[in-house]
């Protein structure tokens, strides 16, 4: 019995143990810090996948913003009236999906537009075919994820950040807008912004961003980056810095124009010209730095650690439920209440 | 800005960039997160007694790891896991090192490689069942599956013992493995060249996969088709230090020169270290993780009864499977539940017709005796009816005799005692009439007494007769 015992005792660490022996110093270089490296080389030529949603009323600059984004057309606007895009009757979702390369780094990206949100007379339930589309993505993964005969890599394309337009009232949010973002940020990262803030003052900015942050905090509703997924102090430190900012208000340009010599993206007025990466005049590289520079991974990490975990239990517990109640008539083991009819 | 590009081959369009956007730092944040959580990483050594394991560990790692020499006297193989933290510059490394204790040293070796992969299998059904479970946290999850296996062969110079090939036979599809000449300082350079491409020839032979380095990325295909074509490496390990020209080394210091083991020419550790840590300790991880837990996942749930489609090809979700399974598993535990209660209900049935069968056994006894005595109680009471009735003569005699004898006292005292003195004392006194009228009331009234007492008796015996009725 004695070697079972010994190989299973020895298995039974699923748990971090600490180490038998404490920290051990080297005594010499032995090149275990190659291993970043070859993480490096490994992933650039798997490539990345980023998946990101934009939504919000139509005529708030979204494409505008994706394009300034990622600095290329990824997204096709609807810019005269009368084409063949009129404002659609229902929600209806729209993924455009192109790959984008940058000093050998491959991005495939996906952009999911959401035409026809909140613009009909009789909003209720608008964000229902968001929230489908969303589940539909995780059930997707989930199949792919259960097979016995699994892909090497499985493909993904679960909303890794949801990109919300708020309308630059200068007053409050609205009740679309809470209803909207308190669903959603339940099941996906939402980031806020408020569009086309080229029509307010600094002063207004700064008192509309003081009564928005005061109203999510009312709702209690977590955008990211949330604060219950801090890791570390210095997590903390920089994210309450961006927290502080949220939501950011930005104003997106495609067209390059000539200021003091040089050429920057911006919108040209007749009382001068907005400068989109400009820090003083809008929050365009904050939004651009977090969404992509330093917390890209981190979006992805998130959709994939919390949301989808959370989306998996439920759906697991879901089964579970009729195979119950059928046989003894006991209620079901889910917890979370009506989270399912979201 | 350009516009739409042309279609890729999977019908996506590339698009080219008009402006620095900045993701290419993305990388970098993958390595950033990496750090923060630390690198996992498990290494068994499997190698006979004395083949130098533990050696080549500290030598390979450049630290100490407290190991005492162990003894050849195992009944069986075992294994001996220890874990140890490494800090290199900011990284941090969890090292997990497992190695056989006993291998080889039985007299019968049969089953020498089978804790070996049961060790293996239990680290992957582990990771299994943290996958399956419904609140998982796998992300936190510490890795135990081992990444790789350093099968140390000894340096005998002429092949493969059966016991190695049996042994690697049964791992090659369970973990990476990389063969390993031991004590490679025993054999000399052109005997060296002979077994390793014996080794080689009689692994190709026998069909075992030993690990490939990866040649398909262009930044180490070229050293790791070189580094193929070294395997197995041969390794020695040392501890301790010897000075050589003006520095220290890691070497073995011997009458007749120096075995350095950071030397290429002496002997292939440092190609080892190089291709174990510096360029593949990922791909290792990463191969690990596709190839050999894959299939061992694919085996046991294949194992469980799920299926990828059912016997119409058609595709049938997991999740159908499980709920197909749990409601079979169900019925069967209602099944059964009848039946043990059925067959409860029966043994009551029994206990009960049995218990009933005592029951009246006994009651019939008790009835038996009790008729019986009844019937003597019968018997008795006639008996003592009897005797009353006698006493009651008796008294009424008495009664009788009684009123006489008063009758005679008011009468001249001649003749009464004549009469009354004739029952019984006729045959004594014939002749003294006159003397005896003195004596006769003492007497009479002595026999009176006499009779009074008997009387008395007899309204006794009565009276407890009638209670005896009652």
């Amino acid at each position: 019995m004695e070697p079972q015992e010994r190989s299973m005792e020895a298995a039974a660490v699923p748990q971090e143990l600490p180490p038998d022996h404490g920290v051990h110093e080297l005594f010499g270089y032995v090149g275990i810090e190659a291993v970043l490296e070859q993480m490096k080389v490994k992933t650039m030529k798997m490539g990345f996948e980023f998946n990101i949603m934009v939504v919000g009323q139509s005529g708030l600059g979204k494409s505008t913003m994706v394009n300034t984004l990622f600095k290329s057309k990824v997204s096709r606007k609807a810019s005269q009236p009368g084409q063949e895009e009129r404002i659609p009757k229902t929600v209806q979702l729209q993924s455009v999906t192109h790959v984008i390369e940058e000093k050998g780094v491959k991005m495939k990206l996906t952009v999911t537009d959401t035409p026809g949100f909140g613009d009909q007379i009789n909003n209720e339930n608008c964000w229902d075919p968001i929230i489908k589309y969303i589940n539909e993505q995780y059930e997707r993964y989930l199949r792919e994820e259960i097979l016995i005969t699994r892909k090497r890599k499985i493909p993904d394309s679960r909303v890794h950040g949801c990109v919300y337009f708020i309308p630059p009232t200068g007053h409050w949010l609205r009740p679309l807008d809470l209803e909207f973002m308190r669903r959603l940020s339940k099941i996906v990262n939402v980031v806020p912004v408020i569009a086309k803030a080229d029509t307010l003052t600094l002063e207004e900015r700064e008192e509309f961003k003081q009564r928005i942050q005061r109203d999510l905090k009312a709702h209690a509703i977590s955008v990211y980056p949330q604060e219950d997924f801090d890791e570390d102090p210095d997590d903390r430190l920089l994210n309450d810095r961006i927290r502080e900012k949220i939501p950011f208000a930005v104003v997106g340009a495609d067209q390059e124009h000539q200021v003091n010599g040089k050429r920057v993206l911006g919108r040209k007025t007749k009382w001068g010209i907005i400068e989109v990466e400009n820090p003083a005049h809008c929050e365009f590289p904050m939004l651009r730095d977090l969404l992509i520079r330093s917390h890209l991974q981190d979006l992805k990490d998130i959709t994939h650690n919390v949301h989808y975990e959370s989306y998996r239990v439920r759906r697991l517990n879901e089964s579970n439920r009729p195979a119950l109640s059928s046989n003894n008539g006991l209620p079901g083991r889910d917890e979370d209440g009506d989270e399912s009819n979201l | 800005m350009a516009g739409a590009g042309q279609p890729q081959k999977d019908g996506l369009r590339s698009l080219s960039l008009s402006g620095h956007v900045g993701f290419d730092t993305l990388p970098d944040q993958l390595v950033n997160k990496s750090i923060k959580q630390g690198f996992c990483f498990n290494i068994l050594c499997i190698g006979e007694t004395g083949s130098g394991k533990s050696t080549l560990i500290n030598s390979l790692f450049n630290t100490s790891f407290d190991d005492s020499m162990s003894t050849h006297f195992h009944p069986n193989v075992r294994l001996k896991a220890q874990r140890y933290e490494l800090h290199e510059s900011n990284v941090r490394l969890k090292l997990t090192v497992v190695s056989t204790v006993g291998f080889g040293d039985q007299i019968n070796k049969e089953d020498s490689y089978q804790p070996i992969v049961d060790y293996i299998d239990a680290q992957f059904e582990a990771y299994l069942q943290e996958e399956l479970k419904i609140k998982r946290s796998i992300f936190n999850y510490h890795d135990t599956r081992i990444h790789v296996c350093l099968y140390i062969i000894s340096p005998t110079g002429h092949s493969l013992k059966t016991l190695d090939l049996l042994t690697m036979k049964r791992l090659d599809s369970k973990v990476n493995i990389i063969p390993l000449i031991g004590k490679a300082d025993s054999i000399s350079k052109t005997e060296l060249q002979q077994f390793k491409r014996k080794l080689i020839s009689e692994l190709v032979s026998s069909g075992i996969h030993i690990y490939q380095f990866p040649t398909d990325d262009e930044v180490v295909s070229q050293i790791n088709t070189i580094m193929n074509g070294h395997l197995p490496f041969a390794v020695v390990g040392s501890t301790e230090v010897v000075k050589i020209g003006n520095k220290m080394v890691k070497a073995r210091q011997y009458p007749w020169g120096v075995v350095q083991v950071e030397n290429e020419n002496h002997c292939d550790f440092v190609k080892l270290r190089e291709m174990l840590i510096c360029t593949n300790m990922e791909d290792l991880i990463e191969q690990t993780h596709t190839r050999h837990y894959e299939l061992y996942r694919r085996c046991r749930l294949q194992e469980m009864g799920f299926r990828d489609t059912d016997h119409e090809n058609k595709p049938v979700s997991l999740q159908e499977a499980y709920e197909a399974k749990r409601r079979k598993f169900y019925l069967e535990l209602q099944r059964r539940e009848e039946e043990t209660r059925q067959k409860f209900v029966q043994r009551v049935k029994e206990k009960e017709a049995v218990l009933k069968e005592a029951e009246q056994r006994v009651s019939m006894l008790i009835q038996a005796k009790f008729e019986h005595l009844m019937l003597m109680h019968q018997e008795e009471k006639l008996k003592l009816e009897k005797k009353r009735k006698a006493l009651e003569e008796e008294i009424a005699l008495f009664n009788m005799k009684k009123a006489n004898a008063e009758l005679l006292q008011t009468q001249p005292m001649v003749s009464t005692p004549v009469s009354l003195k004739r029952d019984k004392d006729r045959k004594k006194d014939k002749g003294f009439r006159l003397e005896l009228l003195c004596f006769d009331i003492t007497k009479e009234e002595t026999v009176n007494g006499h009779k009074q007492s008997k009387r008395e008796k007899l309204e006794r015996e009565r009276k407890s007769a009638k209670g005896f009725q009652k």
